[in-house]
């Protein structure tokens, strides 16, 4: 098994799921607790049309995505909250206008679009050692915005009317949240892909939050939890030959029904007759 | 209420104040004059009534389309550092990942500023806040794990925290069992020294007789000033039999009324 760290194919499928791992973990929590899973899994989605751009240009399509999912929280954040429209209907729309945006543009793309299976569904055993480093940036980013801001975030995740009474922005600070969202995405395509980003979104930060009732602690461990699941989804799909993103998230859903089965029981017992 | 020695400085002042949802007129011609020291100030009126639009527009979180509104001769906007809320309990998530401490801490936003981490004055503050609601020993619980009246105090502490002069209360009864309203209002009681009071109530026995005046909302504000409601204003607030209504409510709050039931 450790002949396959000599491979730098692996070595970077690694650094991939620990630099994942760290964006979900602490971005996962925010999107957990301020209940803001259906607008991310817009984001997420729309930022199919920077994909299509990309290939469109003829540019690498991460430098597409980039912008693009910047853009599509932007405008999601606004429309979904300034618009008389619901919420919920604001997002639907967006959601399906971003991905249908990037069908057009692949399509207008001459000849084959290579690799656009692994911007759907990921395939972290790809990684080119570039989008690591690009990862790896964009983890510092998250990682700063988080540090600046961890007590407006906070506030604002917990009571965002309060928040406002306070004199603090909460417009602006809410569309800054959604924007490193949207970067958290960026670093988590090449791992699962657009379609199966939210799984890494929820389920290493819903499950922490069965074992924390602190905040930083629910990142630590989320982070903690994604990184030992990813790494053994890797090496799950190395073995059985199956796709690695659909993988992974396979052994998340899994561990994670297995603690919230075997935790309802724990807490079941003594609290019913 | 005169205060020897003390300038008076008006509280709130609202001047001819609407605002609307759509087409709907929620608040209409609303005048509303506050003096220090004012007490505690009870606003009663149905469910619908425009109660919480009235704080919203205290809290500058809603803007009227026609008439002024002065906080300590100042915008709302201007006067947030000023200003201490304890919105609907039930508006919560209790699950929510955080302690007692960093609720309350939150309270202090407004003077800690951005980017910055609390200083030692703001958890100062937050210590005080907590004391004076008695709940200090309590900082580091997750606020799931406090009884519902505990958690009414967590919140009046974060407001506390603000060091307020002026402190606002959306419906602070609602889902307090009667021994823990009667705590609410002798805490308020206590509170109302030092600092402006304003709560909102769609429920009449509640005003209890902490009350120092009593206002009566339903699209338009009735105030006289006093703790007395004429029966005419309580009938036009309600719009049914004051018989009905007055049920339950301390004998004080009511003035008599000729051949009343």
């Amino acid at each position: 098994m450790f002949d396959l760290l000599q491979y730098s194919f692996v070595q970077n499928a690694l650094a991939a799921a620990v630099l994942a791992s760290i964006a979900c973990g602490i971005i996962g929590v925010y999107v957990v607790v301020k209940k803001i899973v259906f607008i991310s899994g817009g984001i997420a989605h729309a930022s199919f049309g920077g994909i299509g751009l990309g290939y469109y240009l003829g540019i690498n399509p991460m430098f597409g995505v980039l912008p693009f999912s910047i853009l599509s929280a932007l405008v999601m954040g606004t429309v979904s909250k300034k618009s008389k429209i619901p919420e919920d209907s604001a997002i639907g729309i967006l959601w399906s206008l971003g991905m249908a945006l990037g069908i057009i543009f692949v399509s207008l793309t001459p000849g084959y679009a290579p690799d656009l299976m692994t911007y759907l569904f990921g395939n972290i055993l790809t990684v080119p050692r570039f989008d690591i480093y690009l990862m790896l940036a964009l983890d510092l980013i998250i990682v700063g915005v988080v540090y600046l801001f961890y007590k407006e975030f906070l506030s604002l995740c917990f009571d965002e009317e309060f928040t406002t009474v306070q004199g603090v922005p909460t417009q602006k600070l809410y569309l800054l949240l959604l924007c490193i969202i949207a970067l958290t995405i960026v670093v988590l395509i090449k791992v699962v892909g657009i379609i199966l980003v939210i799984a890494l979104l929820t389920i290493p930060a819903t499950l922490s939050r069965k074992f924390t009732h602190d905040l930083k602690r629910m990142m630590l461990i989320s982070t903690l939890f994604g990184t030992v699941i990813s790494v053994a989804g890797i090496g799950l799909s190395y073995a059985l030959d199956a796709p690695s993103g659909a993988t992974i998230i396979l052994v998340l859903s899994l561990v994670y029904g297995v603690v919230a089965f075997g935790m309802e029981m724990l807490e079941g017992r003594g609290t019913l007759n | 209420m005169k205060v020897d020695g003390k300038v008076m400085e008006k509280v709130i002042e609202l001047k001819d104040v609407w605002t609307r949802y759509g087409n709907q007129v929620i608040l209409e011609a609303v005048n509303l004059e506050l003096e220090e020291p004012s007490g505690l100030l009870g606003i009663i009126g149905p469910n619908g009534g425009g109660k919480t639009t009235l704080l919203k527009v205290f809290l500058g979180l809603l803007k009227p389309y026609r008439g002024s509104v002065k906080l300590f001769g100042k915008s709302p906007e201007k006067s947030r550092d000023l200003v201490g809320y304890v919105p609907q309990y039930k508006r919560f998530d209790f699950d929510f990942p955080i302690s007692v401490w960093e609720v309350v801490l939150t309270g202090r936003m407004s003077h800690t500023g951005f980017l910055k981490k609390y200083s030692d004055e703001d958890k100062k503050a937050a210590e005080d806040a907590l004391k004076t609601v008695e709940m200090f020993q309590y900082k580091d619980r997750q606020i799931g794990q406090l009884s519902g009246g505990q958690r009414q105090r967590v919140f009046i502490a974060r407001a506390l925290a603000t060091n307020p002069k002026l402190l606002l209360l959306d419906e602070p009864n609602s889902g307090l069992d009667p021994h823990m309203q009667d705590e609410l209002y002798r805490l308020l009681d206590r509170l109302k020294k030092d600092m402006a009071i304003i709560m909102v109530t769609h429920d009449l026995s509640a005003v209890s007789i902490y009350v120092d005046r009593i206002a009566c909302l339903n699209r338009k504000l009735h105030y006289h000033n006093s703790r007395e409601i004429p029966v005419e204003d309580l009938e036009a607030t309600y719009q049914c039999p004051v018989e009905l209504i007055a049920h339950g409510v301390p004998h004080r709050v009511l003035e008599k009324h000729n051949g009343g039931s």
